[in-house]
């Protein structure tokens, strides 16, 4: 589509505003943060219209200008703030190299239509700007608690030598607790005991439901689906209330069994969906090809489908895992002090406000999951090439 | 359905093939009709079809659905108050709550044997707590008549011990009213185990066989006897001869001696025959009292209609109480009625679950939305780009997500600082955005976000895009275009997010115990109070039931809008 549109240059009195403007809203935080909003904004427009004007008469090479415009930003961001300043004076100073080049070439509209006005073009970009907020929204809670685990202080906040990256300010105390504490070894050791069992066990039944209900001749298909969906669609609150009943009356609350079985139960509706979902692209006349050529049943199911339904397998398993060891409102109820979980224990930690290794236990979590998240990204691919279809 | 047709498709074939043999039924390898032969393979797939699936299923009605019937029935259970005051209950059948008039005395005297038994089974307390939630200053009552249980009765002991001092002595009695074979046998272990200088020791291991005569004569007092004998036998390791028993015994006993005939008890000749004949003929110098006088010197509670009111009430082995108790109403003599004004609670806090899961739904349509459309119009690689964006947090731990709105959103937090440090607030009026409805509101909105975005994004991603263009091009403005073109067909993804997102936030219990404060929390945090604190499990119970159907009817609404079979887990 760009080939289509004709990039027009934009005069100085169209570049030399836009600029101001981002210019002075840049100002507006400089300036409360240095004590007055109005001279920020004032000084800001002030530089932004010069800055305009200057990028566009200098006879210099563009990239001359830029790293010019970035180093001397940032020099004075470092005599003003000091390492922070440097780092957030070089990223204005890079922003504002290119953005008045960037109206005044014309560039902002490359990619758009050609048909729309001036007011569509500014709403396509604030557009963009809000949805950056809102992914900044989502991603802002992880980014912060990850520099925050570093922490040499007791504090929930960046403290000023933080701030000013200073080596002093970090350090690994609250990863050092997380590993040295017995309570938390306890609880990581729970985690790790409770959350593979019950995996197996939602895998392996969840697995051989799955195969039966893929089967067209399954009388009920719907209602035996309902029940096993189910833990999934009830409140955690309330399957932990009626389990901490029903478990206490067949003395199963307060044990590693009872958190297992309960976890299991949690864990089956997300292997049943994902190996269900990955049996509909299996194709059945794989089977009776095997039995053909005289496998029996368990031979074909080892060796023909299981290899390729397995993906599905191992993220339905990972779905269960990733239940188990992040629940923490069933085993409150059904665990007792001797089951306490990792989850339990940062639950604690949460409602009490002890320590910041709450924060480095987080951090491991994120990296967990992260690592999880590439696992399933994987195969997910991986099961899509094997039934045939285009990678996503 | 699929049954059908391939017996159908078998069937046909089988037909065909007959009709151009035209020699009867068509016969399989094996010698048998095609068609049976057909159906018997079915079957045998439908078998192994639910051989596969029921160990699953097993296994889940075990963990989880017997659970949650526990907890429907727990809801309605209420055969606590008739499993320990069985006799007091029948006997307030007869009894008229609004007459105004205390229980009949045979009322006391039934209360009076069912207490003695509770206190001796150590239930009373659990009874008190359990009317107290429905009438307060139970649970004292019952305490302290539990405590002092052995005075009620106790001038019928006196009265005995004046007519004849043999009457106290625990060997006399025991004599009177066991079997002798027992009875010997019993004091010489006794004499072979002597009581520890603590009191308890062994426990005679041979149950307690009473006299064969006196069952009939005192059928009454032989009954307590009975009860108490093994009471202390199995609590108190003693046996009979060691104590004295209650002083129900001697009330039973008082009452047995009226009814007997001196004729019966002239032809008696156990152990014992001539002090029970004496006492029956000086019998008229027993002075007998009120139980109903005597329990209410023991604790005034006891002459309060309204008391026995509650526990007639209450009485039945199911009650709506719980229900009632659970939307702000009360179950009492009257009939049903509201909550004192001060004391309704549940209202306020179903209805404050049910905004705040709507404004968290609202929340994530605002936030959702924009990303939604973004990530469906941008090109395939960006858009898995940024899809890691929204995946990243969704697979993130609740408790990390609610652990970094914690940091970010407290007064000494990384928010609060960074407007303290803009100038935007003072350092001494920093916002409290913690502890309170906003905190719950924003941290659940950012954790439910991902459940309203990805049904969004698949069911924007079939939208073609064209239809806005050629919306533009037959003159609309852009607005009118997304409005009247665009909007509409995305209206299945909000529907279908709004409800997941819904459905998800009513039962919510990590993220507003740990930011919502007081004003901040959902019906799930009461019905977790009423578990682990006030240990009112039927209230708790009863709260989990309603927000069980809530939920259930959501999920149905869900089911006919999406489907259950498009539940999708992360793109």
């Amino acid at each position: 589509m760009a080939t289509l549109i004709q990039l027009k240059p934009q005069p100085f009195s169209f570049t030399g505003p836009v600029t101001a403007a981002a210019a002075a809203f840049a100002g507006l935080f400089v300036g409360t943060a240095q004590g007055s909003g109005l001279l920020g904004i004032l000084l800001g427009a002030a530089l932004g219209a010069a800055l305009a004007w200057g990028l566009m008469q200098a006879p210099l090479p563009r990239r001359t200008m830029r790293w010019g415009i970035a180093a001397s930003s940032a020099l004075v961001g470092l005599l003003v703030g000091g390492t922070m300043g440097l780092i957030v004076g070089a990223a204005f100073g890079a922003f504002f190299g290119w953005f008045p080049l960037w109206i005044a070439d014309g560039r902002y509209r490359a990619g758009l239509p050609p048909y729309l006005t001036p007011g569509e073009v500014l709403w396509h970009y604030a557009f963009r700007v809000i949805c950056g907020l809102i992914f900044f929204f989502l991603i802002a809670p992880i980014v912060v608690v990850m520099p925050l685990s570093f922490n040499a202080e007791n504090f929930f906040t960046f403290t000023p030598a933080m701030l000013s990256l200073d080596p002093a300010g970090y350090s690994l105390k609250h990863y050092e607790d997380f590993f040295g504490n017995s309570d938390w070894q306890a609880a990581l050791r729970n985690s790790l005991t409770i959350a593979p069992v019950a995996t197996l066990l939602a895998v392996s039944f969840g697995t051989l439901a799955a195969i039966g209900l893929s089967s067209e001749h399954v009388p009920f298909r719907q209602a035996i689906m309902a029940i096993l969906i189910s833990p999934m669609i009830v409140p955690l609150i309330i399957s932990a209330a009626g389990m901490y009943f029903f478990y206490s009356r067949i003395g199963l609350q307060g044990t590693y069994v009872g958190v297992v079985l309960a976890h299991a139960a949690l864990g089956i509706p997300f292997v049943i969906i994902t190996v269900t979902a990955t049996l509909v692209g299996f194709d059945r006349s794989l089977t009776r090809a095997a039995a053909n050529m005289g496998a029996n049943p368990v031979t074909t199911f080892f060796r023909v489908q299981m290899p390729l339904i397995l993906p599905g397998v191992i993220s339905g398993g990972l779905f269960a895992f990733i239940t188990s060891f992040d629940e923490v409102v069933v085993v409150l109820f059904v665990g007792s002090a001797s089951q306490k979980t990792l989850p339990w224990q940062m639950f604690i930690g949460l409602r009490e406000q002890i320590s910041p290794t709450i924060l480095a236990v987080a951090t491991i979590l994120v990296c967990l999951s992260i690592a999880l998240l590439t696992t399933l990204e994987l195969l997910r691919r991986r099961s899509e090439k094997l039934r045939g279809m285009s990678p996503g | 359905m699929a049954d059908a047709i391939d017996t159908n498709t078998g069937t046909t074939r089988a037909d065909r093939r007959a009709e151009a043999a035209d020699t009867g039924p068509v016969l399989a390898s094996d010698g048998t009709p095609l068609k049976a032969s057909l159906r018997r393979a079915l079957r045998a797939q439908k078998l192994r079809a639910l051989m596969l699936v029921a160990p699953l299923l097993v296994f889940i009605l075990v963990t989880f659905v017997a659970p949650i019937a526990d907890m429907l029935f727990r809801s309605v259970e209420n055969q606590i108050v008739s499993q320990t005051l069985p006799r007091t209950t029948a006997e307030l059948q007869g009894w008229e709550s609004d007459s105004g008039d205390l229980p009949s005395e045979d009322t006391y005297r039934a209360l009076l044997t069912d207490l003695t038994l509770a206190v001796a089974a150590n239930t009373h307390t659990r009874l008190g707590s359990r009317l107290n939630y429905e009438q307060s200053g139970m649970s004292s009552i019952f305490r302290q008549t539990g405590r002092n249980i052995d005075d009620v009765a106790a001038p019928y002991l006196d009265n005995f011990e004046a007519l004849d001092p043999r009457w106290v002595e625990p060997g006399t009695l025991a004599a009177l009213m066991t079997d002798p074979d027992y009875f010997a046998a019993a004091r010489a272990w006794r004499e072979e185990n002597p009581v520890g200088p603590f009191g308890g020791g062994a426990t005679y291991d041979q149950p307690i066989r009473l006299n064969p005569g006196i069952g009939e004569l005192l059928p009454s007092a032989a009954a307590i006897f009975r009860d108490w004998a093994e009471y202390v036998r199995v609590e108190n390791s003693a046996v009979v001869g060691d104590e004295e028993p209650w002083s129900l015994f001697y009330l039973r006993l008082y009452q047995d001696l009226l009814n007997v005939s001196e004729a019966d008890l002239g032809a008696y000749d156990g152990p014992q025959s001539d002090l029970l004949l004496e006492t029956k003929r000086m019998l008229d110098q027993f002075q007998p009292v009120s139980i109903r006088d005597r329990f209410i010197e023991v604790d005034a509670g006891w002459g309060n209609p309204d008391i026995w009111a509650t526990i007639k009430v209450y009485s039945p082995s199911y009650t709506s109480g719980y229900f009632l108790n659970a939307v702000d109403m009360q179950l009492n003599a009257e009939g049903v009625s509201m909550q004192p004004e001060d004391e309704r609670i549940y209202g306020i806090l179903f209805k404050r679950t049910m905004f705040m899961s709507l404004m968290i739904t609202g929340s994530c349509i605002l936030l959702g939305y924009p990303i939604a459309w973004l990530l469906a119009n941008l090109p395939m690689r960006t858009a898995n780009l940024l899809m890691i964006l929204v995946l990243l947090p969704f697979w993130t731990s609740l408790l990390v997500r609610t652990s970094a709105w914690k940091v970010m959103l407290q007064q000494q937090g990384v928010i609060n600082d960074i407007l303290v440090w803009l100038g935007v607030v003072g350092d001494e009026s920093r916002l409290i955005m913690i502890n309170n409805q906003f905190g719950t509101i924003v941290a659940m909105t950012h954790i439910l976000l991902p459940f309203m975005i990805l049904p969004l994004y698949s069911v924007m991603q079939t939208i073609p895009p064209s239809y806005l263009r050629a919306a533009k091009s037959l003159g609309a403005t852009p607005f009118t275009a997304f409005w009247r073109v665009y909007f509409p067909q995305s209206v299945p993804g909000i529907g279908a997010g709004s409800i997941l997102v819904f459905i998800l936030a009513i039962g919510y219990y990590i993220t507003p115990e740990i930011v919502g404060g007081t004003s901040g929390t959902f019906i799930s945090n009461r019905i977790a109070y009423h578990i682990s604190s006030s240990l009112n499990w039927g209230l708790a119970a009863a709260l989990g039931s309603i927000l069980l159907g809530a939920v259930l009817i959501l999920y149905w609404a869900y089911d006919r809008i999406v489907g259950i079979d498009n539940v999708k887990l992360g793109g």
